[in-house]
C-alpha cells in the first residue's frame, strides 16, 4: 500500500469474503480522496452491503485488509472507526425516543460529553432543517425526516468519512434532491469523503468518483466521465448497462 | 476507550432501556401479572397439599407463598434475560445493534452495558413484585431486600447472558414462544423455584438430577440465601461459572470473524 492510500480517508485492499461456498466479495481493492463523493455502484446483489458490513467492522475478512485515515481496522478497531460515520440502509432510530433524544443516545456512545453533544445536536438539526422537530417521537415524524436525523446523527463525531448504505431507498423525491447536495456539500465545505452505495444511476453526478461493483468484483473505478469514455458508452447508464452485462454474459 | 468515554456510553445503553421500559408499560404489567400469578393462585392452591419441613436458609416452618418467592424472582429476570435477547433479535433486524456495535466500542463492553441494562430494568421489577407480595401479607424478611441486591446483579447478568448467546447463536428461536417452550418452561419447572429438590427427590429420581443439572436452580438458591442474609458459596460459584461460560459464548456469537449472526443479513 503505497504513502498516498496510508493516509487515504478509505483504503481497501485485496478483500474478499463469502458466505459459505458464495462468494460475495473478491479482491475488491480501492482508496477514496478525501473531500469528494464517491458512488459505489452495482445491481442488487453485487455485494455493496457486504462491502459495508466489512467496512463497519461487523463482519471480519482475513482476505485483504482495510484502513480507515490510516488505521487498520483489524488492528486498531476503535480508531478506525472512530473516523466513521455511517448512514444504514434500514431505518435505525428508536422509534419511541424523541429525535433529541436518539442522537443524545448516540452521541455518548461516540463519547462526546453532554456539552458537546448538545452544541452538535443544534448546529446539526439546523442544518438537516429539523430543529422544530426535536422533541418529537421518532415514531411521528416521517420518513424523509427520520433519514435527515440519521445524518445528522452520521456527522455528531465529525466524521472523516461518511458511509451511505443505500439512503434514498423509499424516499420521496424531495428528500432525495436533499441528500444529493447535503452530501456533496459535505464533501465540498468540510472536506468530508463520502461512499455512497446505490443501484440508481441517477444518483451519480458527473464530477463524481465511482465504483462500479458486479459480482463482488470492481470492474470499473475512477471519475465518471473516464468510467463512461472507457467503458466507450454515451452516459453513464449504457456505461453501467455495459459493464454489468459484459460480466452477465461472460458468465453464461 | 477512554474511562470517559467508557461511563458515557454505559450511561447511555442504561439510559435507553430503562426509557424503552418505561414507554412499554404492558411490559411491566406483564412483568408483575406473571409471578403475582403464581405467587396468589399457584401458592394457595399448593399450599394445603405440600408440607415443607424446615430446611436451609429456613429457620422455622414456612408457608409455600413465602417458599416460591425467590423462584418467583427469578422468574422476573428468568424473563427479562429472554426478552432482552428478543429484543437483541429485534434491535438487530431494526438496525440499532448494527449502530451500537460500530461505534468504536470494544464489543465485549457494549454487550455487557446491555446484559447490566436488562439487569438493571429486572431489579426494578423484582422490588415492584416484592412490595406487592409484602402488600398481600406474604412475609418476605425486609431486611433481606438490601442484602439480595448484589445477588440480583450476579443473577440478572447470567440470565441475560444465557439470552444474549441464544440470541446469536440460535437462529430457530426468533419468537418467543420457540424460547418459552424450548428455554424458559424446562428452565423454571426442572428447578428448585416451585419445589424444593428433596421433595422432587422423592417422587422422581431422574427429574432431581436434571434439577441438579439446571442453573436455575442455583441462581434460585443463591437468591433465596441472600434473602435471608446467608451466603449459599456453591449456589454463587456455579451462577458465576455459568456466567463466564455464557458471557464468553454469547461474545464470541457476535464476534464478526465468525461472520457474525449479529451482523443480521447481508446481502
Amino acid at each position: 500500500m503505497d504513502d498516498l492510500a496510508m493516509r487515504a480517508p478509505l483504503a481497501v485492499e485485496g478483500l474478499s469474503y463469502a458466505y459459505g461456498p458464495k462468494r460475495a466479495l473478491d479482491q475488491v481493492g480501492f482508496s477514496l480522496a478525501p473531500a469528494r463523493v464517491t458512488a459505489l455502484l452495482g445491481p442488487n446483489g453485487a455485494g455493496k452491503t457486504t462491502l459495508f458490513s466489512l467496512v463497519t467492522g461487523l463482519f471480519d475478512s482475513r482476505e485483504g485488509r482495510i484502513r480507515i485515515a490510516g488505521h487498520d481496522l483489524r488492528r486498531e478497531r476503535s480508531r478506525a472507526l472512530s473516523d466513521l460515520g455511517i448512514v444504514f440502509q434500514a431505518q435505525t432510530l428508536d422509534l419511541d425516543l424523541t429525535v433529541e433524544r436518539n442522537l443524545r443516545y448516540f452521541a455518548a456512545l461516540r463519547g462526546l460529553s453532554r456539552h458537546e453533544a448538545r452544541g452538535r445536536i443544534d448546529v446539526l438539526l439546523d442544518q438537516v432543517g429539523l430543529a422544530d422537530k426535536r422533541r418529537q417521537k421518532v415514531r411521528h415524524i416521517s420518513g424523509g425526516q427520520r433519514r435527515r436525523v440519521e445524518v445528522a446523527r452520521a456527522l455528531l463525531d465529525r466524521p472523516g468519512l461518511l458511509l451511505l448504505d443505500e439512503p434514498s431507498t423509499g424516499l420521496d423525491i424531495a428528500t432525495r434532491r436533499w441528500l444529493v447536495d447535503e452530501v456533496h456539500r459535505l464533501a465540498r465545505e468540510d472536506g468530508i469523503a463520502v461512499l455512497w452505495a446505490t443501484h440508481l444511476v441517477d444518483e451519480v453526478r458527473t464530477h463524481d468518483d465511482l465504483i462500479v461493483l458486479e459480482k463482488g468484483k470492481v470492474v470499473a473505478r475512477g471519475e465518471v466521465d473516464r468510467v463512461i469514455r472507457e467503458a466507450e458508452a454515451a452516459d453513464l447508464d449504457e456505461a453501467f448497462t455495459r459493464l454489468t452485462s459484459a460480466r452477465l454474459e461472460e458468465h453464461l | 476507550m477512554s474511562p470517559a468515554h467508557a461511563a458515557r456510553a454505559f450511561a447511555a445503553i442504561l439510559t435507553r432501556e430503562f426509557l424503552r421500559f418505561v414507554q412499554q408499560k404492558e411490559r411491566f404489567f406483564a412483568a408483575l401479572v406473571r409471578p403475582l400469578i403464581w405467587l396468589v393462585v399457584f401458592a394457595a392452591g399448593f399450599r394445603a397439599t405440600l408440607g415443607l419441613s424446615i430446611i436451609p436458609p429456613y429457620q422455622t416452618y414456612i408457608s409455600y407463598d413465602v417458599y416460591v418467592v425467590p423462584g418467583l424472582i427469578g422468574m422476573i429476570q428468568l424473563f427479562n434475560g429472554m426478552q432482552s435477547s428478543l429484543s437483541m433479535v429485534y434491535d438487530r433486524e431494526m438496525g440499532s445493534m448494527r449502530v451500537l456495535l460500530s461505534t468504536p466500542l470494544p464489543r465485549w463492553f457494549v454487550l455487557f452495558s446491555r446484559m447490566m441494562a436488562a439487569t438493571f430494568v429486572s431489579i426494578i421489577q423484582i422490588y415492584a413484585f416484592v412490595a406487592i407480595a409484602l402488600a398481600l401479607g406474604t412475609d418476605v424478611p425486609l431486611d433481606g431486600l438490601l442484602a439480595m441486591l448484589p445477588v440480583l446483579v450476579l443473577t440478572g447478568l447470567t440470565l441475560s447472558a444465557i439470552g444474549m448467546f441464544l440470541s446469536s447463536w440460535i437462529r430457530q428461536l426468533e419468537n418467543f414462544a420457540g424460547i418459552m417452550n424450548f428455554v424458559i418452561f424446562p428452565m423454571f419447572f426442572i428447578s428448585s423455584a416451585l419445589y424444593p429438590l428433596w421433595r422432587v427427590k422423592e417422587s422422581s429420581l431422574w427429574l432431581f438430577h436434571a434439577c441438579q443439572w439446571n442453573p436455575f436452580t442455583y441462581i434460585v438458591e443463591a437468591i433465596r440465601f441472600a434473602l435471608y442474609g446467608q451466603v449459599n458459596p456453591d449456589a454463587l460459584a456455579v451462577v458465576a461459572a455459568t456466567l463466564a461460560v455464557f458471557g464468553a459464548a454469547a461474545v464470541m456469537g457476535y464476534t464478526p470473524a465468525r461472520g457474525g449472526p449479529a451482523a443480521g443479513r447481508a446481502g
